[in-house]
């Protein structure tokens, strides 16, 4: 039981925000305020990534707005993903029931974090058998595994999860820079301009 | 309407077709030059991190687009798929006037002498097609000159007491050095090893009208706001086109080179931006594409006299394929070692490109570019969890305090690594596609794992807290300095072209790109395409004035 995790209103507040954030519509209804996700894969995706960049005494993915980067890009470059995010969300919602009897969104982070690490694991595991039985059996695997692995799925999310934080805010994630300020990156960025003091033994500083 | 013939055609305008459209047409040659991209220009600057030509997530920022092509890939295993540009297995350079010039790194390196006898310096190594080539850098070295000086070269390597001779000094000063150099210097010295700037093809002071670096941490796989980078986009090709001799056709790709039954091309087939195909007729061909498009090329140029391909009597055309086997370190500091100062890349070390006890070649060292936030995710040690608070807090508390040594290990050429046309699958305009297969030879990894030690040590020398290697990538090699696949020769049945880039058996056809490269030095090659480029021009424009390549 102690996997449950009991809602707090900050938390619940926050993940509101985001899904209104790309939402059109005011007030919530049926209706999923993403281009691409149910309401319910939104939800499922936020999860999974604020378990991949948790929010700590900086932003996480949630609040840095990746589930929005990744819903839009559904849309455009990462069309040929789709199904795979499909696929892959109802895995994850899989192991959840199957390991701790709750859907993934009401695990707490411990719990899926769980989850996520054994879809890693058993992913690799299955990859690792299926080369040795094609191996085994002389054979040449054509055409891209198609998604069935789930650690396919997760290190999609994973790479996709890491654009939408660590990446330019154009693309829809990286809200307000917030990853930018948290590694420290200078903003504006001060450009055309020596930063040394030549005249200065060492370079001086700026 | 047929178009009007012309004495050359040049299919790419990349760092080898650039140069040779400008030195043909200022002969007085009659020349068009294809390129089946865009002319980018500094206006297409967008610094946008996800879509660029190092980090291509969400498209490649220069060419190709996902939507009209696709490769091939086979793996070690056996197993084949389609890719697309953005995937890293497309092993992509460029697609735009100026190729990989356009937004590249600019590493501006001449070979060393060994580099061209590497089979005379290292004897035979089994299961490798290591060889000489057929020129020598003394041939090369008055074209390493005119290319520093016309397409603009800047630093310093008199204290690189591994450099290859040279008549002139370069012609622009190096840039100050950032931080992460000030700090890797002093070790290197304690070393005993010879540090020093990395000469680049970037304005450190205005030159050729354009301005200065302006230190932007966008440099590697952007656009140069300032158009400080210099390629042949912004200097030979606008020179050619000036001449009133040269057109250039963007977003044209070429389908095939045209041939007759004497064993001669007449010109080349290609499809406008318009997907109309047009002929244009020609008295030569130059092909400039890359190692990967030029084999293709040539492969789906067939004909009754060259069934398998043009210059493919000896299956040699796309075999051999190299690039760099990139390997090294990351070195995490107690201080902050992040200034800011594009273009990041500026200390190099020579020491280890010949004469490493029981190794074949080398390859240079240098700090790497500025790594922007979303490349350093994937920088972070293997020890540590990829994802996660403690990947997070890593991030957070290492981005400014991390330095990357790595350097390009010489490839030993593998007859088996290659590009070939896939049977199947095909492009938007019908064209079937390359087909990439083949991996490393081992030596090549033990040498790049060698570099990858160097770096190590030369980082904790520095002082680094923690280091973390950065082993070489075992595959199929190629990418952004993709060689070798049109190797130059004296023999026609183990070589595509000779000496002067002329393919064997077809005399009014060259190829002037690192196809030619018989290996591939232990730099980046782009300098050395130029100056093959400078070299072949000069012989075909002398040829040109002899026997206009009438048979």
């Amino acid at each position: 039981m102690r996997y449950l995790r009991r809602i707090t209103r900050r938390k619940f507040i926050q993940v509101t925000t985001a899904a209104a954030a790309g939402s059109m519509v005011g007030c919530t209804n049926k209706k999923s305020p993403w281009r691409f996700f149910t309401i319910e894969e939104g939800q499922t995706v936020a999860a999974i990534c604020e378990r991949i960049i948790p929010a700590d005494q900086d932003p996480g993915a949630t609040e840095a707005g990746v589930v929005n980067f990744i819903d839009l890009q559904l849309m455009g470059p990462y069309k040929r993903h789709r199904a795979r995010y499909r696929e892959g969300i109802r895995s994850v919602e899989q192991a959840s029931l199957k390991m701790f009897g709750h859907r993934f969104t009401e695990l707490g982070p411990e719990g899926q974090d769980e989850v996520l690490k054994e879809l890693e694991r058993v992913a690799a595991e299955e990859t690792r058998k299926e080369l040795e039985r094609v191996a085994a059996a002389g054979e040449t695997r054509k055409g891209q595994s198609k998604g069935q692995s789930s650690e396919d799925f997760f290190a999609l999310i994973l790479s996709h999860t890491m654009q939408g934080f660590y990446g330019d805010p154009r693309h829809g994630g990286n809200r307000g820079r917030v990853s930018w300020k948290m590694l420290g990156l200078p903003y504006p960025p001060i450009r055309g301009r020596l930063h040394y003091d030549l005249t200065k033994p060492g370079g001086g500083s700026e | 309407m047929a178009l009007k013939h012309v004495n050359a055609v040049v299919v790419g305008a990349g760092a080898g077709g650039g140069i040779v459209a400008k030195e043909l047409a200022e002969a007085g040659l009659s020349v068009v030059l294809l390129e089946r991209g865009k002319w980018y220009s500094a206006f297409d600057c967008r610094k946008d991190d996800l879509r660029n030509q190092r980090t291509s997530v969400l498209g490649c920022g220069f060419g190709p687009d996902d939507e009209r092509y696709r490769r091939v890939v086979v793996d070690a295993e056996g197993n084949e798929r389609s890719v697309l540009p953005s995937e890293a297995a497309y092993s992509n350079n460029a697609a735009c006037v100026g190729g990989g010039t356009f937004s590249y790194g600019a590493q501006a390196w001449r070979y060393m002498e060994k580099d061209f006898r590497m089979r005379s310096t290292y004897g035979a190594v089994e299961g490798s097609t290591l060889e000489d080539w057929p020129i020598s850098y003394a041939d090369l070295e008055p074209h390493y000159e005119k290319a520093e000086w016309e397409i603009g070269v800047s630093g310093d390597d008199s204290k690189n007491p591994f450099h290859a001779p040279r008549k002139k000094p370069l012609p622009m000063p190096p840039q100050p050095p950032g931080r992460e150099h000030e700090i890797l210097r002093p070790a290197a010295e304690r070393l005993g090893l010879h540090p020093f700037d990395i000469p680049m093809l970037r304005n450190t002071v205005p030159f050729n009208g354009r301005p200065p670096c302006m230190r932007c941490r966008w440099c590697v796989g952007f656009a140069c706001e300032v158009d400080a980078k210099n390629g042949t986009h912004n200097t030979v090709i606008p020179k050619a086109l000036a001449s009133g001799n040269c057109v250039l056709r963007a977003e044209c790709v070429a389908k095939e080179i045209l041939s007759d039954d004497r064993g001669r091309v007449t010109g080349v087939a290609y499809f406008d931006s318009q997907d109309r195909l047009h002929v244009q007729s020609a008295d030569l061909v130059v092909v400039s594409c890359g190692a990967t498009e030029t084999a293709r090329l040539l492969l789906n140029s067939r004909s009754k006299l060259f069934p398998d391909g043009l210059g493919n009597r000896s299956d040699w055309v796309g075999r051999n394929l190299q690039g760099h086997t990139y390997a090294g370190a990351n070195g995490l500091f107690d201080y902050d070692v992040y200034d800011d100062l594009g273009p990041g890349a500026s200390i190099a070390i020579s020491d280890f490109n010949h004469g490493n006890p029981g190794l074949v070649g080398g390859g240079i060292l240098c700090n790497e570019f500025i790594r922007l936030p979303y490349q350093f995710t994937s920088m972070t040690p293997t020890t540590l969890p990829h994802w996660g608070s403690a990947h997070k807090d890593f991030m957070r508390q290492a981005y400014r305090r991390c330095i990357a040594v790595q350097g390009p290990a010489q490839e030993m050429p593998v007859l088996e690594a290659r590009v070939q046309v896939d049977p199947r699958v095909k492009d938007h305009w019908g064209i079937p596609v390359a087909r990439l297969s083949g991996s490393n030879h081992p030596h090549t990894l033990e040498v790049a794992r060698f570099l990858m030690s160097k770096s190590e040590a030369w980082l904790k020398e520095a002082g680094a807290t923690a280091t973390w290697p950065r082993p070489p990538h075992a595959g199929l090699s190629g990418g952004q300095h993709q060689a070798g696949t049109c190797r130059m020769g004296n023999d026609p049945k183990t070589s595509v072209v000779n000496r002067h880039c002329q393919v064997h058996d077809v005399d009014n056809l060259f190829v002037v790109d690192a196809s030619v490269h018989v290996t591939n030095g232990g730099f980046n090659p782009v300098l050395t395409i130029m100056a093959v480029a400078y070299y072949a021009s000069a012989h075909l424009v002398e040829e040109w004035r002899g026997t206009r390549f009438r048979s």
